[in-house]
């Protein structure tokens, strides 16, 4: 779910890339002044490790797929938050800068939806007061699953509210989630029993490799992951009831009195929220039609104003000029060169002679 | 998910070590050209394909003059393709009004949003590698700390660039000794994995320490010096300067659209 260059608006990308900046000055501060000069080597090499750990698959009962370890909240867990945020920003900015996952542009978005969530809401509010001092057993267990659902679902909500923000994708917000938080409801899960068993593992074989276990008392953080759950939904609400949707609105018009959905339990909820993102998809004509006639609100205007007259003219000369342009570039390109080889071997021959 | 991937990795350092006009030039005039690149690229609005045209001549003079070979960049955006193609893919099936005519094909508000799509994913993604490519993470992390990143991020960068190769060379030997004894599925079970991994932590925990000694023996004292010998030259402003002209006129104006009309008479 790395976000890249191409789904963010520079609005979007530089208001997280300045959140981004700014935690990451934060954390380096904070580090800084605690002076554990021992952690510089510990975290790079702990970074190598998150790459190095996807290597490794292991097989998924009945499902004939395989999963491997994210990492977030097993960092958060050998070295606190402070240093795993670092660390999750550098594997990410090593990701877009070699790997082509993600963006510079985009680092803002990913290091805040792949380090914030998980390190320092999920850790601190969910996996710390629930494992406490334990090394091992169902609290280590729950903890890390709990902690590491919790991360994903905030990042992948905080995913689509980017893009749709973004205004580059069609995909309406409501479906947008609907496909997002499923998946990535089974991939925390996942991520959180692999979390749990390296780290019980570990925490066996070397008990004091756990990084800032005191702190929050239990009750405390029980208390602030309710307040979180309470404004996560509230914040989710509003956007469901901010943007209901013309096409939606259009539907439910056009399907009066055809049954719907049946409200029930929250997964049930959610399945219906995947239905009904599959079967609206081919109803969109709608939106067309009705943004060409019917609402004319900003979106109708939007595109008759971008598009002030289908002219054949026009088109043509911009797929002619497009075409012409990228071959110009790639003649540059290839004459530069041609250019650069001819010299080199110019410099290569007069060196050899020089030499001689 | 290969061991590939990596060794690509390495051919990205090999590549920034070779010397060209654009490998010379200082770090920080060729993050803060990116960086104006994409910031042109991404502040078009959703329909245009024609106007992304000309800043294709950006990443092809770069990669041209540093000699990196293009289908690295090729195979890297593939492998990077997959989310901002299943986000794209959508607009076509979503937004069916027809804003264009070619010939015969009517063309939809979707797939020239999609085209653009792609088309930003490609310029972008290149952009940046070509970034690496030409300037190499030491000169990177340098630049980056002059241009006012933390200290701490640039080492962690730099330090993890440098284990990358170690630790994975560490877990695929490990990977290798549990194919060569085991029969079947080559994907471990749950517990198998569990305790794999687990060593491996175990193991990088241990390396870590012994960097970490290694490092105080040497005089390390929690400040690490990151060595950035370029200064801007004429080279750097004349280079800066250009291309920031070029992409204002790009951006202004649609370049591909004039040439067009100049040609077809339109």
């Amino acid at each position: 779910m790395h976000m890249a260059d191409a789904l963010v608006s520079p609005a979007v990308g530089g208001t997280m890339m300045a959140a981004g900046a700014g935690l990451i000055l934060w954390c380096g501060r904070k580090l800084n002044r605690s002076g554990d000069d021992h952690l510089v080597p510990l975290m790079g090499v702990l970074g190598a490790f998150v790459f190095a750990v996807q290597m490794i698959n292991f097989s998924i009962p009945l499902t004939g797929s395989s999963g491997h370890l994210g990492g977030g909240i097993l960092l958060a867990i050998l070295l606190g938050p402070h240093a795993a945020f670092i660390v999750i920003a550098s594997v990410l900015m090593v990701q877009a800068l070699f790997f082509a996952d993600g963006g510079l542009l985009a680092l803002g978005c990913n290091v805040v939806n792949l380090g914030f969530f998980p390190v320092f809401v999920a850790y601190p509010l969910i996996c710390r007061p629930i494992v406490g001092q334990a090394r091992g057993g169902g609290r280590l267990w729950l903890g890390a699953v709990l902690g590491a659902v919790a991360g994903l679902q905030m990042g992948s909500l905080a995913v689509v509210i980017e893009t749709t923000m973004s205004g580059v994708s069609e995909l309406p917000f409501k479906s947008f989630v609907a496909l997002m938080q499923p998946v990535h409801l089974v991939i925390g899960l996942v991520e959180g029993v692999a979390t749990a068993a390296v780290a019980a593992f570990v925490l066996k074989a070397r008990p004091t490799a756990m990084a800032g276990v005191s702190g929050v008392s239990s009750r405390w953080g029980v208390a602030s992951f309710l307040a979180v759950a309470v404004l996560t939904a509230g914040v989710l609400s509003w956007f469901a009831s901010t943007r209901p949707d013309g096409l939606e609105w259009a539907m439910n018009k056009i399907t009066e009195g055809k049954e719907h959905e049946a409200p029930g339990s929250s997964v049930h909820g959610q399945i219906a929220a995947v239905q009904e993102s599959v079967t609206l998809l081919p109803g969109y004509e709608f939106r067309a039609a009705e943004g060409g006639a019917a609402v004319g609100g900003a979106e109708a205007s939007n595109e008759s104003s971008r598009w002030p007259a289908v002219s054949a003219g026009r088109s043509v000369a911009g797929l002619v000029g497009g075409g012409l342009v990228l071959l110009i570039s790639g003649s540059i390109g290839y004459g530069l060169r041609r250019f650069g080889a001819l010299r080199a071997g110019r410099e290569r021959a007069h060196g050899f002679w020089k030499i001689r | 998910m290969g061991f590939g991937r990596y060794v690509e990795v390495g051919r990205m350092d090999d590549l920034a070590r070779l010397d060209s006009p654009v490998h010379r030039l200082d770090a920080r005039t060729k993050v803060l050209t990116t960086v104006a690149f994409i910031v042109a690229v991404m502040s078009f609005p959703r329909y245009e394909v024609s106007a992304l045209m000309p800043f294709f001549l950006f990443p092809l003079v770069l990669m041209n003059i540093a000699g990196i070979p293009s289908g690295l960049i090729l195979r890297k955006l593939m492998l990077a393709a997959p989310f901002a193609l299943v986000v794209g893919v959508f607009n076509p099936l979503l937004e069916r009004q027809i804003v264009m005519t070619a010939g015969v094909f009517d063309i939809s508000g979707g797939w020239l949003s999609f085209a653009s799509i792609i088309l930003r994913f490609i310029l972008t993604v290149s952009a940046a590698l070509v970034l690496v490519a030409c300037t190499g993470i030491h000169r990177l992390g340098a630049g980056l700390i002059r241009l006012g990143m933390p200290r701490v991020f640039a080492v962690q960068i730099q330090l993890l660039h440098r284990y990358l190769f170690v630790m994975t060379d560490d877990a695929v030997r490990m990977v290798r000794a549990f194919e060569m004894r085991s029969v079947g599925p080559s994907t471990p079970r749950f517990g198998v994995y569990a305790s794999m991994t687990g060593h491996l932590l175990l193991r990088s925990l241990e390396r870590a320490q012994g960097i970490y000694e290694a490092m105080v023996s040497r005089g390390y004292d929690g400040t690490v010096r990151v060595m950035s010998p370029t200064a801007i030259r004429f080279a750097d402003v004349l280079f800066f300067a250009g291309w920031l002209i070029f992409f204002i006129a790009a951006r202004t104006w649609n370049l591909s659209l004039l040439l067009g009309g100049l040609i077809t008479g339109l």
